[in-house]
């Protein structure tokens, strides 16, 4: 039984359909990292994943159990969390009211959360009382993390985790990805640092068009000519 | 001295309470704006319904209130706060959320409420007819003249039980919102949902429930300003045509979305009416010997006359946001 298992997902906007045909599994032990060119509908995967997109082909189990087009807070009490491309805090929120949010579902234990949140990434503490959208670009990405894990999910669903940031910044992120994976949270992320994130990936999914061209291990991605040419930057 | 207690009767108590019911008016439109992302301009005629269920229950049970000893009107106030929030939602339910959820511009709702402002006169009219009445049926308005400790004082300030209870309705209602915002799950969610709508989704907030909550506010708090403004004035059931203006400069001038400003605006926005309007005159008079000889002071020295009140607001509206763009707190920009 995978954790996650989509089959010829189909969707798109407006009735135009991005994805057309993708398959995607991922078990509780795996991190899975899709990669691909701008435009891809690589985004729009994770979204119909998440209920955000309209899926109009295919299946989407979690756990054996359909989740296709459910309501977002319905994926969030089945267990599932997901951090978007952009727009991935609440600006005018302080960091901690921003990780209260994530725990909205679960009010009872965000206190236990909150001091679980901040050992993992110190730098939210001091901050706690400022305004997120008055933090560093990296910083904000500590709490749009921490925002997804308040609910303790067993799948994660991150977007671009380190977009934007600086090469050390990039692979503290991916660290703590791996630490929370180890965790026993199943993973599945979009990246542009494809090399990097294939390092740490058990899978990894090229995706061109709204298609799959490849599906693998990250370490057969990385060591494939093909792949390597048209898609890491030689 | 007279003339400082004539200028706190006309300046002082007269904008604050209209201060009130404008901010607790933009309050409404600011809450829905900040949710749902459009100007709703059925908004003033919520107002006007709540005060007509005050108006309606109190004639049923006019004695009602002096069992207890508080004036009638306030005592079915709550019964009309529900029946408006109930009202709000029912409104959302049937013309808003079905454009909503077909994922319509937000130009398209604003229009669908202009259709209930028309929808929601006719049926104000149907029941209250078009002359205005006093909220007052059995009862008098108690009048509260308070003489000042000074011998050249001879006129006493002269505040009215509803003017009373309205500021003091209105202190605990920006306490209880800035609680409830600040310190709720709910309030919180609220604010969420204002800064980032897809965010809150994928939080597992459910933002059906951030809809409804909003409108029990908002139809509340309308009810409440309607009633206050009735009892210190009069019902009129036309009288959202003289809101709507107002709370709307009120809530963009404070900073659209943004609670606290929409207080601001509202106090900023009745103020200034009320300045524009008082009779400077009889302030000068008192200092007529600074002028030269020649200088007759005029009997009437308001800025604008009271028939042009309306123009007060729209005036303000245009001046802050050449200043500020978005408003004194800084609010979404539309
Ligand atoms: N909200 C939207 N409405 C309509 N079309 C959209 C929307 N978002 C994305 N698209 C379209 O869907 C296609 C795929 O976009 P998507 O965001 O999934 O790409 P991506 O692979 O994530 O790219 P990137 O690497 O740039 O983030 C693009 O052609 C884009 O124009
Ligand atoms: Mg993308």
């Amino acid at each position: 039984m995978s954790l996650l298992n989509a089959t010829q997902v189909e969707g798109g906007y407006g009735g135009m359909n991005i994805l057309k045909g993708v398959d995607m599994a991922i078990d509780k032990e795996d991190i899975g990292v899709i990669v691909g060119p701008n435009g891809a509908g690589k985004s729009t995967m994770l979204k119909a994943i998440f209920g955000l997109v309209e899926v109009n082909g295919g299946d989407i189990l979690l756990r054996d159990k359909s989740i296709k087009n459910s309501a977002p807070n319905k994926l969030v009490e089945l267990g599932m969390g997901f951090i978007p491309q952009e727009k991935n805090i609440f600006p005018s929120m302080t960091v901690e009211e921003n990780l209260e949010m994530g725990a909205y579902i679960k009010p009872h234990t965000t206190k236990t959360m909150l001091e679980r949140i901040y050992s993992f990434f110190p730098p939210l503490l001091e901050k706690r009382k400022q305004p997120a959208g008055e933090l560093s670009g990296g910083q904000r990405q500590m709490v749009a993390m921490g925002r997804a894990l308040m609910t303790e999910p067993t799948l994660l669903l991150l977007d671009e985790p380190t977009a934007g940031l600086s090469p050390l910044y990039m692979q503290e992120i991916f660290d703590r990805i791996v630490e929370i994976n180890k965790a026993g949270v199943g993973i599945l992320m979009v990246e542009q640092n494809a090399k990097q994130a294939l390092e740490i990936a058990t899978k990894g999914f090229v995706l061109a068009s709204g298609q799959n061209l490849y599906t693998d291990t990250g370490q057969n991605l990385l060591n494939d000519p093909e792949v390597a040419k048209s898609f890491l930057g030689g | 001295m007279n003339e400082l207690v004539f200028f706190i009767n006309n300046v002082v108590i007269s904008g604050a309470v209209s201060g009130s019911i404008y901010a607790i008016g933009a309050i409404g439109v600011t809450l829905v704006f900040s949710i749902m992302r459009f100007a709703h301009f059925a908004h003033a005629d919520m107002m006007t319904f709540g005060a007509l269920m005050v108006f309606m229950f109190t004639a049923l049970f006019p004695g009602a209130g002096a069992a207890l000893g508080i004036p009638t009107p306030l005592l079915m106030l709550p019964i009309a706060m529900v029946i408006t929030a109930f009202l709000a939602i029912g409104i959302d339910k049937t013309f808003y959320k079905p454009l909503r959820e077909h994922g319509v511009k937000p130009i398209v709702i604003v229009i669908a409420s202009l259709g209930v402002t028309l929808m929601l006169q006719g049926l104000i009219r149907l029941f209250a007819g078009t002359s205005s009445r006093s909220m007052y049926i059995e009862e008098r308005k108690e009048i509260f003249r308070i003489d000042m400790p000074f011998d050249l004082a001879t006129r006493p300030i002269v505040i009215t039980e509803p003017q009373i209870t309205l500021i003091i309705f209105t202190i605990l209602a920006v306490i209880g919102l800035h609680l409830f915002l600040n310190r709720t799950r709910m309030g919180k969610a609220m604010r969420a949902m204002s800064d980032n709508p897809d965010l809150a989704r994928v939080s597992g907030i459910n933002t059906n429930k951030v809809v409804v909550v909003t409108w029990i506010l908002a139809g509340s708090l309308a009810a409440m300003a309607g009633t206050f403004l009735s009892m210190d004035v009069s019902l009129t059931p036309d009288m959202s045509f003289f809101l709507l203006l107002p709370i709307f400069a009120a809530a963009i001038v404070g900073g659209v979305g943004h609670p606290y400003g929409a207080i601001a605006g509202g106090f900023l926005v009745g103020y200034a009416e009320t300045l524009s309007v008082f009779n400077w005159s009889i302030l000068l008079r008192r200092v007529h010997h600074w002028f030269p000889e020649w200088m007759e002071i005029p009997r009437d020295l308001a800025l604008v006359g009271s028939e042009y009140k309306i123009v007060v607001p729209f005036f303000i509206l245009v001046a802050v946001l050449v200043w500020r763009p978005t408003g004194i707190f800084k609010g979404k920009v539309i």
